[in-house]
């Protein structure tokens, strides 16, 4: 084989792959280019069940529009999306609804709980309401309001952003949330 | 609609002898209730009538639910041809409000709004219940649109309607024991399908 051809040899300095391409390319990791991508690609499921679903339309639409980060085309099956956007009370009697929904994304998924209710319950302590929905899947964002104006929603949007990007916890696959029967835990 | 003085106070009104609150209530009364009462006047059906604040009320015998229902919904002069709702009120530890429920040791009231939007006129129909005899007769013969509000009713309140084509809860879950709005289903008991029981 000819002297000098790439992979044998002398190393020459100015045919490096940085010297001949210059400024043409970016040389970067892999997982930085993913996550940077993915961060302004969110394609969201819309879990829309409450009064939050009339704030999440005006987030959605052009006055607040959440396209200018990216997020803005919502998927309606699960397999398709990869930010579960839960929105309105969540009832026991949608609890497992919502999990098999969950578990039915694909990886990398993320959670963004939207509203009171979604985070904590809300005002509803009664026999029929999910007093957070952390008691059943993981949530990575925690937007509360009742129900949160645009800017708040869409400034959870940036921190989940920012999360995705430099969290390498986000990076990791969660799999399937293990929830089972109705059981006695206490959450704390 | 003739205007209404608010002249007598319901527990003057209240009391055993039916006939007799029917009689002092006239004054106090209107239209449809001289309608009612006239019509029910030899039987003991109605408990007790009221036209307070120019809300026409008529308190029934449960058990002739189905008769003056279909009285009211098919008389020429009352036609109340639309139900506006259906619900229940657990009068547990406070029967001493209406003292008509004392005196028939009820717990529970059926409350039905009646509206004739021929005539535009409005009733309320009020149906005490026992606790041991929790049941009345569906009126889902009469407006089909009582069905889902009586298995709101048997949902929340576990009160029986005989005669419902399909009586099965309708907000909550098959698998929920009792019925959570009744006064003794304590506050702080939870039941979940799935998770914890926060």
């Amino acid at each position: 084989m000819e002297e000098g051809s790439f992979g044998l040899g002398v190393i020459d300095e100015s045919r490096s792959a940085e010297t001949v391409l210059s400024d043409s390319v970016v040389i970067t990791q892999l997982d930085k280019i993913v996550a940077w991508g993915r961060k302004y690609s969110f394609f969201l499921y819309p879990f829309v069940t409450a009064c939050c679903g009339m704030e999440f339309m005006s987030v959605a639409g052009p006055r607040y529009d959440i396209d200018r980060f990216g997020a803005a085309l919502p998927r309606f099956s699960p397999r398709q999306a990869d930010l579960l956007m839960v929105v309105g009370t969540i009832s026991h009697k949608q609890a497992p609804i919502l999990v098999k929904v969950y578990n039915q994304m694909t990886e990398p998924k993320w959670v963004f709980a939207f509203g009171s209710c979604v985070v904590s319950g809300g005002m509803y302590n009664n026999y029929a309401t999910v007093q957070g929905i952390d008691s059943l899947i993981p949530v990575d964002v925690y937007v509360p309001g009742c129900p949160p104006r645009p800017e708040i929603v869409l400034d959870g949007l940036i921190k989940l952003q920012e999360k995705v990007e430099t969290n390498p916890n986000t990076m990791m696959v969660k799999g399937i949330a293990t929830v089972g029967e109705a059981d006695d835990r206490k959450i704390t | 609609m003739e205007k209404q003085t608010i002249g007598k106070s319901l527990d003057s009104a209240a009391g055993m002898n039916n006939q007799k609150n029917i009689e002092n209530n006239k004054n106090n009364s209107s239209v449809v209730i001289n309608r009612v009462t006239d019509k029910f006047s030899d039987s003991k059906l109605i408990i007790y009538a009221h036209s307070l604040l120019g809300d026409d009320t008529i308190v029934v015998q449960p058990a002739e639910i189905i008769n003056v229902m279909q009285f009211l919904r098919y008389d020429k002069l009352l036609t109340f041809d639309m139900m506006i709702d259906l619900t229940v009120v657990d009068y547990l530890g406070n029967q001493q409000i209406h003292p008509y429920l004392s005196d028939l040791r009820a717990r529970f009231e059926v409350v039905y709004h009646l509206y004739s939007i021929d005539k535009n006129h409005r009733l309320r129909v009020k149906a005490p219940l026992m606790e041991e005899n929790a049941f009345i007769n569906s009126i889902t013969g009469i407006w089909g649109g009582a069905n889902w509000f009586e298995r709101e009713a048997w949902d929340l309140y576990g009160i029986v309607f005989q005669g419902h084509p399909n009586l099965r809860r309708i907000l909550l879950y098959e698998e929920f024991e009792g019925h959570p709005l009744r006064k003794e289903y304590s506050k702080t008991k939870r039941q979940p399908l799935i998770g914890p029981r926060n």
